[in-house]
């Protein structure tokens, strides 16, 4: 199986340590990762703010980069929901019809990292050890966009010594929304507030969550208000061993 | 095709849902109300939706009742129109909101009364009816326990379902005290804030309204078109009065709310109540075909409004929308109105259907509704509205393809394109190259750097973008290396 990673333009940018954390685990079980470097983003900033036209090249250079492999895997919920449920749609509007059947057959080939492992793997334990307080917070691409369930919770179960702690209200947004935390910053910071707030009632040391955007935006809240809490994406969990981040 | 300056829906003058949200963020008394509300609804859906093993295929089962009607829509109408007819009853078609006040307002004075009692009806709130009537010396009375305190208050409703969902039961007792003697019968001296006494003294001073009243006003849930039958669905039996004892009944309710048959009722009547209410089944559900001799009013007047549908059903994917029971879980589940409240929508129809359906009704776009060119925007796309839903309306869908429409909108009436536009025409050439993407990572890493302090950014002035995102949260700074310069120097060509 050819695997390739989707990093994301985001992840690539701001938080390169959680695409090395997904090389790191999946070599350790076994397998080899390839980086297409003409990769960039999937779009969602423009699908989501009301550009679509502006994404569509961005839905052809996708298919182009990563077409050939076996499975794409991406550490971001909303990137994979992204390409799974708009790349059609957005093919079908402005493609032509070699790109949709492309964009059509590639589509379910991209996993989100915990449906990879969990999925397609048949994996729970990776072989890491994480001795602290870890909660999590579901995204709502997660939750509510991949229906990842309890996968994320299964995989952290499985990590050597690590206590996950219970977030209250989790399924609760956390206001960032993309460009929703500009555009209604207000809102979303009354949101954040009410997140920060749950996360610190937990007394965890480490927040996680499977997209580093969400997780940016609670750890933003949190680093404001000099909180001690850490915000780590889940494959960067994953790939610690005995504490030690690799 | 109407202007939709003759269509209501939108409150004239609403500021864009952000500056409104902004004021409403501010009262923390509404914000308490709110929590508490939505909080305590949403458990009790989540409650009864939970006992129920076909909760998910009865939620398959209205959808597919919806989107079949809504596709022969017309065929349907006529049907409804035909049996109405048929079993006594007069059908009037209103193609917009002027033109439904016109009819009622005339079918009021052919009468001679000077007063008509009303059942809580989203029809007439997004036509402005009770305005249009008192407008021609016609007193419109709430019967609704929640709208009679939106009345009382001279307010807006800013919740579907429960209008006055802003209010608390202190502000409520205020409310009685001050204002119900304007009204009618005056609420009882030393009246205290406790949920029996409230609702008792609401009783004794609608009761005399009922039993004087000769005309009534509703909405309706439902019509079947196979019958004629039209339903009202309520909770405290104040429809029940209106709907039986008055000599004439006037229902104004939107196309889209006929169903071909009896049996497809059957679906909604487990839908509703436990999406909107919480509760296993409706207290008072209400229903007439035409009239019938010596037993309730012997006028009956069907006014079919559209005022904005037909535009919505022309968007084969936005028609959705028309789907809506009204049952309110979308907003009670919702992050964004649970902050803001109902207001801040600057629409009748507020919450995640409201910013789907207003936008639709008026127009995305028209240039005189800022407020409702928002809001599509107004939400996170979190998805919790879609879960929800008992019509499985999928909202976020919803929302991102009428900000698709809101832009293009902006962008046919300006000249130039605006700042905006701009800067996502600009990322979308970058990110369409891996050369460009590189050298904007190694910009954005000086010059985040060059920001921070301690590796964190923190508040950054000025009133735009930055200025906004930073009011509540810190920034990482930018890591020295992307993870394609890594790459490349660690693992290309191993």
């Amino acid at each position: 199986m050819r695997v390739a990673l989707f990093i994301t333009c985001f992840n690539d940018t701001m938080f390169p340590g959680t695409g090395r954390a997904v090389v790191t685990v999946l070599e350790r079980l076994g397998h080899t990762v390839e980086f297409p470097m003409e990769q960039t983003c999937c779009g969602q900033m423009h699908v989501n703010t009301g550009y679509p036209a502006d994404a569509a090249p961005l839905v052809t250079r996708f298919a182009r980069a990563f077409g050939e492999y076996d499975a794409v895997v991406t550490p971001s919920a909303s990137c994979a929901g992204l390409v799974r449920d708009h790349h059609p749609v957005l093919a079908e509007e402005y493609g032509s019809p070699g790109l949709r059947r492309l964009v059509a057959e590639l589509a379910p080939r991209v996993h989100e990292f915990t449906e990879f492992l969990t999925d397609v793997l048949g994996v729970t334990d990776v072989g890491a050890r994480f001795p602290h307080h870890v909660t999590y917070h579901p995204t709502c691409h997660s939750l509510r966009g991949l229906r990842l369930g309890d996968r994320p919770q299964r995989l952290l179960r499985a990590v050597e010594d690590l206590d996950l702690v219970e977030l209250p209200s989790a399924e609760s947004c956390c206001g960032f929304g993309g460009t929703f935390a500009v555009k209604n910053s207000a809102t979303s910071g009354a949101m954040l507030a009410d997140k920060v707030e749950a996360v610190l009632g937990t007394e965890a040391e480490v927040l996680c969550t499977a997209d580093n955007s969400c997780l940016m935006h609670i750890g933003g809240g949190l680093s404001r208000q000099g909180a001690a809490v850490r915000t780590m994406h889940l494959a960067e969990i994953l790939a610690t061993v005995e504490g030690v981040r690799t | 095709m109407t202007a939709p300056g003759d269509r209501g829906v939108v409150w004239p003058g609403s500021p864009p849902f952000p500056d409104a949200a902004r004021d409403a963020l501010d009262d923390t008394r509404l914000r308490a109300n709110l929590k508490r509300a939505t909080t305590v609804i949403r458990d009790k859906r989540l409650a009864v939706t939970a006992e129920l093993d076909d909760w998910e295929a009865l939620r398959t089962a209205g959808d597919a009742v919806k989107t079949r009607t809504l596709r022969h829509l017309d065929r349907h109408l006529l049907r409804l129109e035909e049996s109405v007819t048929a079993a006594g009853g007069t059908v009037h078609w209103a193609a917009d909101a002027a033109e439904a006040n016109r009819i009622v307002t005339e079918l009021v004075r052919a009468t001679g009364e000077r007063e008509v009692v009303k059942v809580k009806s989203m029809a007439t709130q997004e036509i402005d009816l009770n305005e249009a009537l008192a407008g021609a010396g016609i007193t419109a009375y709430e019967t609704d326990l929640a709208e009679l305190i939106v009345q009382l208050g001279d307010d807006r409703p800013s919740h579907i379902l429960v209008p006055a969902i802003h209010r608390n039961r202190t502000e409520v007792r205020d409310l009685f005290t001050e204002r119900m003697g304007d009204w009618g019968q005056p609420a009882p001296e030393g009246l205290s804030d406790q949920p029996a006494e409230l609702a008792e003294a609401a009783r004794r001073h609608l009761r005399e309204k009922f039993l004087r009243a000769r005309v009534a006003v509703s909405g309706a849930n439902f019509a079947v078109a196979d019958t004629g039958t039209v339903v009202v669905v309520e909770s405290e039996g104040n429809g029940r009065m209106c709907l039986t004892l008055p000599e004439t009944l006037i229902t104004v309710m939107g196309i889209e709310k006929v169903v071909p048959t009896w049996s497809d009722l059957e679906v909604f009547l487990q839908l509703l109540p436990r999406s909107s209410t919480g509760e296993r089944m409706n207290p008072y559900t209400s229903t007439w075909t035409g009239t019938t001799e010596s037993d309730g009013p012997s006028a009956f007047h069907l006014v079919l409004l559209d005022n904005g549908r037909t535009d919505t059903l022309a968007d084969t994917v936005g028609r959705q929308a028309l789907a809506c029971i009204r049952c309110s879980a979308c907003l009670n589940v919702c992050p964004v109105f649970e902050r803001t409240g109902g207001h801040a929508y600057g629409s009748v129809y507020p919450g995640p259907i409201g910013a789907v359906l207003t936008p639709q009704l008026v127009g995305v776009g028209s240039d005189t509704k800022s407020s409702a060119s928002s809001l599509p925007f107004a939400s996170t796309l979190c998805g919790a509205c879609y879960d929800a839903c008992p019509v499985k309306i999928d909202i976020p869908k919803l929302l991102v393809r009428l900000r698709a429409s809101a832009v293009r909108a902006k962008r046919r009436r300006g000249r130039l394109p605006g700042a905006e536009a701009l800067a996502m025409k600009a990322a979308a050439t970058v990110l369409d190259s891996p050369a460009l993407l590189t050298a904007a990572q190694k910009a954005a890493s000086l010059g985040g750097r060059a920001l921070a302090r301690g590796g964190r950014i923190g508040k950054l002035p000025g009133p735009g973008s930055l200025g906004a995102w930073s009011a509540d949260r810190d920034t990482p700074a930018p890591p020295a290396e992307s993870f394609r310069t890594w790459w490349r120097k660690n693992r290309e060509g191993r």
